[in-house]
């Protein structure tokens, strides 16, 4: 293959050699979205002088054994192939000790915005419960006019509604709160939120039927397994876009995602979110449960904290390329990744591939959801130079993904070195990820 | 007569309400009284609303500590071997750093939580196994650890929700819209 040549600053360039002309939209090899919206001929003059890719192949290609033979029969429940085995969730206590289990999705396996259920990301404070569908039970009491019992099948039976959502725990990406980046995947970094359709019936329902008290400004939702977690939720959020989902994907819920019935709040950090729920009872005054009075409010800088911090704001995060995946040779690469935010929909999302000195607007994959993953693609050529890769996005509400110099101005940084990815240092770190390509296509987590 | 068909005010409203109720209720809801979820309604507020009879002083606490308790989160609650078993006495300023380990002395705002998390999950590997003077008693021994109450104090629940927390006062509400 020819080499590249290094390519210093161009707005628009013409590649050489009579190539269809390339729009580069920030310099270090970033290309115009709009090469995505035309011919393959257009995204083949990405890759300029090094457009032929393959010399004469050295051996004639001929049928491969698995198409000579009758394959094999089809299994009721599908799983992925086995060259996909190493495609699994990373798991923070695989012994079961008695503690918080968290199991975090390789974002930087997979594409597109829906999480198989398989690999959404779980954390269970109490284990996993193994309960019976026919025996669940969801009350509603409290304040409300006449307490209600339903089951899996009377909900089922409501006309129901589904929608997209990301959840992400409050302690995603805790990690970044390190001063030293830990070299580790986008998995360890970012695996902590994932994003599926879901489907269910508006909590709203439920309450109107129930007859809410308005003088009711809160519920507190409790699940049924071993820490009986609860939450306080607004009566407000519950009114907005609540959902009691029994369906992710199109299937029942997975048992590490609350089988049967989970509480989905849009938006709002994974812990509210609360799975197995049984209860969910109005009162007048949030409870100070264990999970929010502790774990899931923070410190700021100076010692005040916040409490009651639940929305999710808006990030992104750059999956492929990303650590663990190092680039084999320069050419045509895609920038690629997920961004999302508790406010509403993604309306931009900005890449660098400098540093963040110069920035182009990536081409954002439809349909773009209020509340859910939301994937940008940012034609690349690489051509064999360092380069540091870095996303922020934008949402609808005018919010801003805020520069890392910004964000730790702001939230902080951990006093103490963070020797682990499983460490919680702080919560709700929503700053840029930076990846740093050396010139042998070598992937490193830095802070730029 | 007649006029006896005529429903008065108060049991025309009745009716409407009814009527109301009717017509937002598709009938899959279970109709229950408080009483039949007694024993799943555990949740205690900050005011003590909910707080059960019963009571416990921290020497009483100790012995169940040791017994329960201990092999988890060490001796007198000084934290277990391993990181993830936390202390229960101590804590450092929240000003040394964002990640300040939170501890009940220097974190939560109410006393109320500890009764409330003790009850509902702990022992971890068998909750809602302690009784309610179980549940007080080790609530007791927790404060009095802390210097948070006296070494003779009972908690109950008049005197639990009492309890003033050292950092109740020093939360921020970033989203007040929200709420």
């Amino acid at each position: 293959m020819a080499p590249l040549i290094r390519e210093e600053i161009m707005s628009k360039s013409r590649c050489r050699q009579g190539a269809p002309l390339l729009d580069f939209v920030a310099s270090n090899g970033l290309i115009h979205r709009r090469a995505l919206l035309g011919s393959g001929l257009t995204i083949a003059g990405a890759l300029g002088a090094a457009g032929s890719l393959t010399g004469a192949a050295a051996e004639p290609i001929v049928d491969a054994p698995w198409s000579l033979a009758v394959g094999e029969v089809m299994p009721p429940l599908q799983t992925p192939s086995p060259f996909e085995k190493g495609v699994t969730r990373a798991l923070s206590n695989p012994n079961g000790e008695f503690r918080t289990s968290h199991a975090r999705t390789p974002h930087h396996l997979l594409g597109g915005t829906v999480t198989p259920n398989g690999l959404h990301f779980s954390i269970n404070h109490g284990g996993v419960p193994n309960i019976d569908p026919a025996e669940h039970k969801l009350v509603i009491h409290g304040m409300v006019r006449r307490p209600l019992e339903f089951t899996l099948e009377s909900l089922s039976r409501y006309p129901l509604v589904t929608r997209m959502a990301f959840v992400e725990c409050a302690g995603n990406s805790a990690p970044m709160f390190s001063k030293e980046p830990l070299q580790t995947t986008v998995q360890m970094l970012h695996g902590l939120v994932s994003n599926a359709e879901w489907t269910g019936v508006p909590l709203s329902t439920l309450l109107d039927e129930a007859g809410i008290n308005p003088m009711a400004k809160w519920l507190v939702a409790e699940g049924g397994d071993a820490q009986f977690l609860d939450r306080s939720i607004p009566v407000k959020k519950a009114y907005d876009d609540a959902l009691i989902a029994i369906y992710q994907n199109g299937e029942h819920l997975m048992p590490g995602n609350g089988y049967p019935m989970r509480l989905l709040l849009p938006g709002y950090q994974g812990n509210m979110n609360v799975k197995y729920v049984r209860r969910i009872k109005a009162i007048n005054q949030p409870a100070y449960s264990y999970f929010e009075t502790k774990n899931y409010s923070q410190i700021l800088p100076g010692g005040k904290t916040w409490r009651f911090h639940f929305l999710q704001e808006v990030k992104s995060f750059i999956t492929h390329p990303s650590f663990g995946l190092s680039l084999k040779d320069p050419g045509l690469y895609a920038i690629s990744g997920l961004a999302y935010s508790g406010t509403g929909r993604i309306s931009k999302v900005m890449v660098s591939a400098d540093g963040g000195e110069s920035w182009g607007e990536a081409a954002l994959q439809g349909p773009i959801h209020e509340k859910a993953f939301t994937r940008f693609v940012m034609p690349w050529r690489w051509g064999g130079q360092p380069a540091i890769l870095q996303s922020r996005a934008y949402d609808g509400g005018g919010n801003v993904q805020p520069l890392r110099a910004e964000f730790v101005a702001m939230r902080g940084e951990a006093t103490r070195p963070v020797t682990t990815p499983l460490a919680f240092p702080n919560q709700h770190y929503n700053s840029i990820t930076s990846w740093a390509v050396d010139s042998k296509g070598e992937i490193k987590h830095v802070y730029a | 007569m007649c006029m006896r068909r005529i429903p008065t005010a108060p049991a025309l409203a009745l009716v409407l309400a009814a009527e109301a109720a009717l017509a937002q209720d598709s009938g899959l809801g279970k109709p229950l009284s408080e009483s039949d979820i007694k024993q799943w309604d555990i949740t205690i507020l900050p005011d003590g609303t909910n707080l059960p009879p019963g009571s416990g002083t921290p020497t009483q606490g100790a012995k169940i500590f040791a017994e329960k308790c201990s092999a988890c989160h060490g001796e007198a609650g000084k934290g277990g071997v391993a990181p993830y078993y936390p202390a229960l006495v101590g804590g450092q300023p929240l000003t040394n750093g964002i990640d300040t380990v939170k501890t009940i002395a220097n974190y939560y705002a109410y006393a109320t939580t500890i009764f409330d998390y003790t009850r509902r999950a702990m022992p971890y590997n068998m909750p809602r196994s302690l009784t309610d003077d179980e549940a007080y008693s080790l609530t007791a021994y927790i404060l009095a650890l802390n210097k948070l109450i006296g070494e003779n104090d009972v908690m109950d629940a008049k005197t639990l929700p009492q309890v003033k927390m050292p950092n109740r006062d020093n939360f921020i509400m970033p989203y007040l819209d929200q709420l």
